[in-house]
């Protein structure tokens, strides 16, 4: 079997980083061909922050005010769009056939996607920050780095939980619905210590007043990651 | 977990002659009759606590289904891990079992709370660190439940059931910090202060009803996940001896997923 796989290859397989990235590569090449979930998710980020505007009194409370948690709420949302795609785009052809019987290590099917998932969805963030600023009349307070430092921690998370679940679901009969019913309880903790840090931040604040929640954040990444790339393996059909 | 496609997996099968006789068995009658003692002496021989009056006997149902709730859940958590390490499937029948009994329990709690916290509080919810975790709790083992119905394979269930449990149980400190956090850093109405909350003085009597409660319904969780399992078992054989022909299929029942070898 191995001789047979160097005979028809000279390369020999890439390390577990390596692969990951290739992996990583590949999706975002299909994606920036195609472009149809990066649109879709675009377009309904957007779309939210608008409709969020009218659900609230503009007199009583300032669009200022709301927009740390309209942010987190389109941002989770928008994210799941994004994370649906990550293994759907493996079941069409059986695609996720040859990434298993590739001599790779099944962990970096999981880092690559999760690599992947992550661009993909900080793309969308860079263009619907931006739109939220302008929608919202949002000054940043020179504050912009900080914010989108707490945004990439979050997305950090919300990629490690929602890349294991999107591999889990896509293999049930319940498919794409089941994805927010297993991932949105594990959000819970990362938009509630997201928000309370840009909240904390866009009004100026210090940044010792947003420690503690981004501390909180910073262990629920590491210890999400860890477990995830873990748990992995098992939710691979054998 | 790699199993040769020549034979069946060894571990999905269950001797025929392993099937229990019946589903309830008498530690079920026990349980029933010891909640429904516990019951009667929380109502009529225990006395009505000074300041919050008869709405305090709550507390005899809600303080034990939470206990009987985190047994429940310990086990779904044990099971799990245990499923994934020897890949046993009663470990997995085990944590399903559990699982139902625990969302149960759950949902009692979740359902009396509010009836206490109403004239005590003064509101029938607030986002306490608490309340939040066992809500997200529910909703976790609401999402491993549907999981479950959804997955035809039963090797397959029970290793995804397995790892959102054990996902789970690593989620459930985070949200309770977050929470904390959340509470602390802000002010409180007076009628949620932490010290409002009971903890009421209690007096001998109210201690052994308290006790006596805590075990019946420790003991209709056991008997509970017990009953379960065996219906779960019962369900294997069932499936087995359909798979090997030994007798005609049975008639499809309404709620119950037909399971197929993965």
């Amino acid at each position: 079997m191995v001789r047979a796989r160097d005979r028809m290859s000279v390369r020999t397989p890439p390390g577990t980083l390596g692969a990951a990235l290739l992996i990583a590569r590949k999706d975002l090449a299909i994606e920036f061909r195609s472009r149809t979930a990066f649109l879709s998710s675009l377009v309904f980020a957007v779309l939210a922050l608008s409709i969020f505007y009218f659900t609230w009194d503009e007199s009583i409370v300032t669009p200022q005010d709301r927009a740390p948690g309209v942010l987190w709420v389109v941002l989770a949302f928008s994210a799941l769009l994004g994370l649906q795609r990550a293994f759907s785009l493996e079941e069409h052809e059986r695609g996720i056939d040859a990434l298993l019987i590739a001599p790779i290590a099944r962990e970096s099917v999981y880092l690559g996607k999760a690599v992947g998932n992550l661009l993909f969805l900080c793309a969308i963030q860079a263009v619907a920050i931006p739109a939220l600023a302008v929608f919202y009349n949002l000054r940043f307070n020179g504050q912009l780095a900080v914010v989108a430092g707490i945004v990439l921690l979050a997305m950090v998370g919300i990629v490690a939980v929602g890349t294991l679940f999107s591999a889990m679901a896509v293999n049930t009969r319940l498919a794409e619905l089941l994805l927010p019913m297993l991932s949105l309880p594990f959000f819970v903790p990362i938009l509630m210590d997201a928000a309370q840090a840009t909240t904390r931040v866009m009004a100026g604040r210090p940044l010792s007043e947003a420690w503690p929640w981004l501390r909180l954040l910073i262990a629920f990444d590491l210890v999400f990651i860890v477990a995830c790339t873990i748990a992995f393996p098992y939710t691979l059909e054998e | 977990m790699t199993t040769s496609p020549m034979t069946l997996p060894a571990d999905a099968r269950v001797a025929p002659d392993a099937a229990p006789k019946r589903i309830f068995g008498w530690l079920f009658a026990v349980a029933i009759l010891a909640v429904m003692g516990a019951y009667v002496r929380a109502i009529y021989f225990t006395p009505i606590e000074a300041q919050q009056g008869a709405v305090q006997k709550i507390y005899y149902l809600h303080v034990p289904a939470w206990i009987a709730c985190y047994l429940a859940y310990g086990l779904v958590a044990i099971g799990s891990v245990i499923n994934l390490w020897l890949h046993d499937e009663r470990a997995d029948r085990l944590a399903a079992s559990a699982a139902e009994v625990g969302i149960l329990f759950n949902t009692v709690g979740l359902t009396v709370g509010p009836v206490w916290a109403k004239p005590i509080w003064g509101t029938w919810w607030t986002w306490d660190a608490r309340l939040t975790s066992t809500l997200f709790l529910w909703f976790i083992f609401a999402a491993y439940l549907v999981l479950r119905g959804a997955i035809e394979s039963p090797a397959m269930r029970a290793r995804f059931s397995a790892v959102l449990a054990i996902l789970g149980v690593l989620l459930i400190p985070f949200i309770h910090l977050s929470v904390y956090l959340f509470r602390t850093l802000h002010p409180m109405p007076i009628m949620l202060q932490p010290q409002a909350l009971v903890n009421p003085p209690l007096s001998p009597e109210m201690e052994t009803t308290f006790l006596v409660s805590s075990l019946a319904f420790l003991l209709l969780c056991v008997a509970l996940v017990v009953s379960r399992y065996r219906l779960a078992t019962l369900r294997a054989v069932a499936d087995d001896a359909d798979v090997l022909s030994i007798r005609p299929p049975p008639r499809p029942r309404a709620g119950i997923t037909r399971r197929t070898r993965g």
